[in-house]
């Protein structure tokens, strides 16, 4: 299910670059000096970082490093 | 002058860190230390060289020149989708080429490729078309070295000498330093780029009496207020640009860089990190070139904009060598020098040139990535490791990363260019359409070698149609572009004065749809690897039953 959710957070994120309502206007000002356009895909930058934190806690292929842990010790026990 | 001492001071730094600061003292020499750092790389320096080799001298210098034409619209196209692709392929793929190498010694993908696939000669191939599309970035670097010495020195350092200083430098820490004093100094180099992206919009912003009189007069302007939205640019063209970052994986050098991680969990900083460091590097960049517009009191800055207005109001009437002219004229790669010049004191001005000259000198992982893939896909693979022993192919390695560079360097003095940044558009292209090959042979059972020749050859055929077709078309003057085929009415290609459109989009679109394709369909009819070498993989791929985790074992 948390995978699930994830790759629809995905989805809907990747749908959301696609900001068509800002296109053709450069207001409101944020801050007084930052164009919407541009404050709008800087949120969208900090949205994917949290995306990623999202990934990194929830869908962690920790699987992988475990297997190469166990061959190590595999090989470790049959040297001794 | 003191600007040029600032930044010579700064080459000598990065000269002491690359040779001498990390060198480790030992016998013979490994190729996997020297090309790998013995995959010993801590969180701190992996995220920051990660991030580093991949901000090239485009970062800085191509995107607040792209926004000083373009307008806002260039961090949405080029940053923002990038930071939401590339650190999404860094945890899918990039962990799970990571795993692989460290569980079957792999050092390039190509090694993995063969592998994987149980092919020989077709990973000669990939190689190859790898090689080709990477050679124009090591160029590019050391054109963006000698004209930034040039432009920083105010003319004193010739374009010939700067280029060959930076050359020198590069090669020097590479050749000694291997992958670790390559990783230590994109460290070195990004922390020193992230502090002064921000340091240079504080100064420049505070020189032209605060951003928001600046904003506010150019959206009272006519001519740049469109550079405050995005609508000169297509929602096609916009979308288009999500397929490019694709790349970023596929670049040889970031996926060697996936295999130097001390650990797995080094993964997890740098996917969380890096969209907020593509923030913090391109936002300031961004804003700078588009507020650059509104100087008026920097001559060259005025020349640019003349340029384009002409270029708009009567291009259409110009031969396609005029218009070349005026849009090299009009670009804006060193707006944020000239803004620099105009508003940062000369301390400064070093200070953030050194800066500069760090992304353009992002060069080094590609060089020393070639030389990787020279020693592992073709010295090691063909027997030359086995006759001549390990320590001969490192030194195998150095003399290529000589030769390279010098190569680099004789073709940098002779060609225009402009032909390189067109190059360069077509190996992101060539780059992103390559992606489907990582994604299948690390996640789909069914893939062959065959599929993977099938897309390779795709990608060859692809980047070099577009490139006779642009040849032969010249570019449309600003405007609706040049319709040269349609059906039923549709769009199917066009000639716009930025390059190219298939069905309204940009040529990386189709290139990495009919590549995964192309990967899908041969490979449905063709003979899989045996069963044994699937296991190899995809016992790795997938959660393994509790019985055999680590944790219970433990």
């Amino acid at each position: 299910m948390k995978r699930i959710l994830l790759v629809v957070a995905f989805i809907a994120l990747y749908a959301s670059h696609q900001d068509f309502w800002y296109w053709r206007t450069a207001y409101p000002l944020v801050f007084g000096f930052v164009p919407i356009g541009l404050f709008y895909q800087a949120c969208f930058t900090v949205a994917a970082s949290l995306l990623m934190w999202l990934l990194v806690k929830f869908a962690w292929p920790g699987h992988l490093e475990s297997e190469i842990e166990n061959d190590r010790k595999h090989e470790e026990d049959r040297s001794r | 002058m003191i600007p040029a001492i600032v930044v010579f001071l700064y080459l000598a730094v990065v000269l002491y860190i690359g040779i001498f600061a990390f060198r480790r003292a030992k016998g013979k020499e490994k190729a996997e230390d020297y090309f790998l750092a013995s995959r010993s790389l801590g969180p701190f320096v992996f995220l920051f060289s990660l991030f580093g080799t991949n901000m090239t001298a485009f970062a800085i210098l191509g995107s607040s020149g792209h926004a000083f034409s373009n307008g806002i619209v260039t961090f949405g196209l080029m940053a923002s989708s990038s930071a939401l692709v590339i650190p999404l392929t860094i945890f899918l793929i990039g962990t799970r080429v990571w795993a692989l190498g460290k569980k079957h010694g792999f050092m390039t993908p190509v090694q993995m490729f063969r592998d994987r696939w149980e092919c020989g000669h077709i990973g000669t191939v990939i190689f190859l078309v790898q090689a080709v599309l990477l050679v124009p970035y090591i160029i590019i670097g050391i054109m963006g070295g000698g004209t930034t010495l040039n432009a920083i020195s105010g003319g004193l350092v010739p374009y010939w000498f700067g280029g060959a200083i930076v050359a020198m430098v590069v090669m020097s820490y590479v050749f000694f330093g291997g992958m670790r004093g390559t990783a230590w100094v994109n460290t070195f180099q990004t922390v020193l780029f992230l502090l002064f992206g921000a340091l240079a919009l504080i100064v420049i912003g505070v020189g032209m009496g605060g951003f928001k009189s600046a904003t506010q007069s150019m959206l009272a302007s006519p001519a740049f207020s469109a550079l405050l939205t995005r609508e000169r640019i297509s929602p096609l063209y916009f979308f288009s640009y999500t397929f490019i970052p694709l790349s970023a994986i596929a670049f040889p050098h970031i996926l060697i860089f996936c295999l130097t991680a001390r650990k797995m969990g080094q993964f997890k900083k740098t996917v969380i990190f890096y969209p907020l460091c593509i923030m913090a590097i391109w936002l300031p960049c961004v804003f700078l070139g588009v507020m650059a517009n509104r100087v008026s009191d920097v001559p060259e800055i005025r020349a640019k904009q003349e340029a384009r207005r002409v270029l708009a109001t009567q291009g259409k009437a110009m031969t396609p060598e005029a218009r070349d002219d005026l849009r090299e004229k009009a670009a804006g790669d060193d707006v944020i020098m000239l803004l620099l010049k105009r508003y940062a004191p000369f301390w400064l001005a070093g200070l953030l040139g050194a800066g500069i000259m760090a992304a353009v000198m992002a060069s080094d992982s590609q060089i020393l990535a070639l030389s990787t893939m020279f020693t592992e896909d073709v010295f090691a693979f063909y027997g030359g490791k086995r006759r001549f022993g390990e320590s001969v192919q490192v030194q195998t390695g150095r003399i290529f990363i000589v030769l390279i560079t010098m190569f680099a360097y004789a073709v940098a003095l002779r060609a225009p260019e402009t032909i390189f940044e067109l190059a360069i558009q077509y190996a992101f292209s060539g780059y992103a359409a390559l992606s489907p090959l990582l994604v299948a042979a690390l996640f789909w059972r069914g893939s062959t070698k065959w599929g993977a020749l099938a897309s390779t050859i795709w990608v060859i055929v692809a980047v070099v149609a577009v490139a006779l077709f642009q040849h032969a078309v010249p570019a449309p003057a600003p405007g609706p572009p040049t319709l040269i085929w349609s059906l039923g009415g549709t769009e199917v290609l066009s000639r716009t004065p930025g390059g190219t459109a298939v069905f309204g989009f940009m040529p990386v679109v189709p290139m990495v749809l009919v590549s995964a394709l192309l990967m899908f369909v041969v490979s449905l009819f063709t003979r899989k690897p045996k069963p044994e070498t699937l296991e190899r993989y995809f016992a790795i791929s997938k959660p393994a039953p509790d019985s055999v985790r680590l944790d219970r074992v433990a």
